[in-house]
């Protein structure tokens, strides 16, 4: 069976300025993808390319087998996307976006209800279900972002950014839910916390200017006695000073 | 449809802020106000809504673009265009969405009117099938308005950009049959003044309030609003990520 997520040679420049520079990797169902890289790596406009927002200048990108630009429907439906930030309208309640996302997907009555109270039980958003997103804290503010994401039991999650702005306790119960998914999916988170890549995730990507530098398991990466803190330093600066 | 469901979305949107009830009670008063000291309502001694329809094209051609300014601008400011051009529908559809949600708006600010009405009506015997067609010319420059408002607002990020190009734009359609249009351009370029004559959207609204529902004037409106919603749709699409 064919990889969940297929990136094949995906380019996106702004201008003289290329972002995302001939990227290609696949994944398959079971893992989870650490997306590593210094800001303005372009971590973020390959998920946005990935979710069918940013138009790749060349090459393709697939969602369980549905090219983003050619079925882009068809393959966001099979996908769940945190944008960067977890955009969300402030003046709706928790539980009035996440019936308003469960419409455009397409479920109705009670099956949306069911849906929206999933997605709220999975990501602890049940207390506030009833207040304006706008009055929420940062990471309850993206913990409903999450749940719009997971609403649909996607086979393919893209989370930019995940546990940015939440606390500690927070963040472990993020990875908690990202480890219990991960055996049913596809997954690529991108973060900069370098150790959320050796607790969540099955393999890492480190990217910089655009390039992959480095795509392995946490545990090769590290493998010659360093750490994954040295490896990505390593990597990332030695392109910079070159 | 998804297109219903943004619809819903947008429309409650208005009314937790401001803005929808600011824009209803400044429509009704000025629409009030214009009817009965400048259009002589009462003085003309004839029982018809003329004086108020002269006046709610060119309320319009200011409220309008006011309403439309934040359409998009708003998404991005937000960066809930990500999250809502990410969701598995085609992006024509979150398009028409927006553009029924406004458009329902300015339905409903127009029925809030009716007590001029029951004024008319109260005071004399109107012909009401003239009024009804007022009221629907009144409902279809609204639709062109918003239109122009709505591509508008999808080519800048910058309100006050969009509110300036949407009423300037609007503003040639409601002048161009204007006899001092018409008069400079039949001197010297005798073709463009048949041209300016045919997209002149008071000259067309006129015959609505004279009670004349042609088909002409309908495809005229219909094309307008149609030919912008599709310049909407492909500046949303090339732009949506800048």
């Amino acid at each position: 069976m064919a990889a969940l997520i297929e990136i094949d040679c995906l380019t996106k420049r702004f201008g003289a300025f290329t972002a995302v520079d001939d990227v290609s990797f696949t994944v398959d169902r079971g893992e989870v993808v650490g997306f590593l890289g210094p800001n303005g790596a372009g971590k973020s406009t390959t998920m946005k390319m990935l979710a069918g927002f940013v138009t790749p200048t060349a090459g393709t990108a697939r969602i369980c087998g549905q090219d983003v630009v050619d079925r882009p429907v068809a393959a966001k439906r099979s996908l769940g996307y945190l944008p960067e930030g977890a955009p969300t309208y402030p003046e709706m309640t928790v539980a009035g976006f996440l019936d308003f996302v469960a419409r455009i997907r397409g479920y109705r009555g009670s099956e949306a209800a069911g849906r929206v109270a999933h997605a709220m039980g999975l990501t602890q958003t049940e207390g506030v279900r009833l207040q304006p997103i706008e009055t929420l804290s940062k990471g309850f503010k993206r913990r409903v972002g999450l749940a719009q994401a997971l609403l649909h039991d996607p086979p393919v999650l893209v989370l930019d950014e995940p546990t940015d702005g939440l606390d500690p306790n927070q963040k472990h119960e993020v990875r908690a839910l990202i480890r219990r998914m991960a055996p049913e999916k596809a997954i690529v988170i991108s973060t900069h916390i370098l150790e959320e890549v050796g607790a969540v995730c099955t393999r890492a990507i480190i990217i910089a200017r655009g390039k992959v530098l480095a795509d392995s398991t946490p545990a090769a990466l590290e493998a010659p006695g360093r750490t994954l803190e040295q490896v990505f330093r390593d990597l990332t600066t030695a392109r910079e000073a070159a | 449809m998804a297109a219903l469901t943004v619809a819903r979305r947008e429309l409650a949107g208005y009314f937790v802020t401001p803005v929808a009830y600011v824009f209803i009670v400044i429509f009704l008063m000025m629409a009030g106000a214009l009817t009965f000291t400048l259009g002589g309502f009462f003085g003309r001694g004839q029982a018809d809504l003329g004086p108020f329809f002269t006046f709610v094209p060119w309320l319009f051609l200011f409220l309008v673009p006011a309403l439309t300014m934040r359409l998009w601008a708003e998404e991005r400011r937000l960066g809930t265009i990500e999250l809502l051009l990410t969701l598995p529908m085609p992006q024509w559809q979150a398009v028409a969405g927006k553009f029924l949600a406004a458009w329902a708006f300015c339905a409903i600010a127009l029925a809030l009117t009716f007590p001029l009405v029951l004024t008319v009506n109260f005071l004399g015997n109107p012909d009401n099938g003239v009024i009804l067609a007022g009221y629907a010319g009144c409902l279809l420059v609204a639709g062109a308005y918003l239109s122009v408002g709505a591509a508008m607002s999808a080519m800048t990020k910058n309100q006050v950009i969009a509110f300036v190009l949407a009423v300037a734009v609007c503003f040639l359609f409601a002048a161009a049959g204007s006899p001092v249009v018409t008069e400079f351009l039949s001197k010297r370029i005798p073709m463009l003044a048949e041209v300016a004559r045919g997209l002149s959207v008071t000259e067309r609204f006129n015959n609505f309030t004279r009670g004349v529902i042609a088909l002409r004037d309908l495809v005229f409106f219909a094309s307008v609003t149609g030919f912008f919603l599709f310049v909407n749709a492909v500046v949303i699409d090339h732009r949506k990520a800048d």
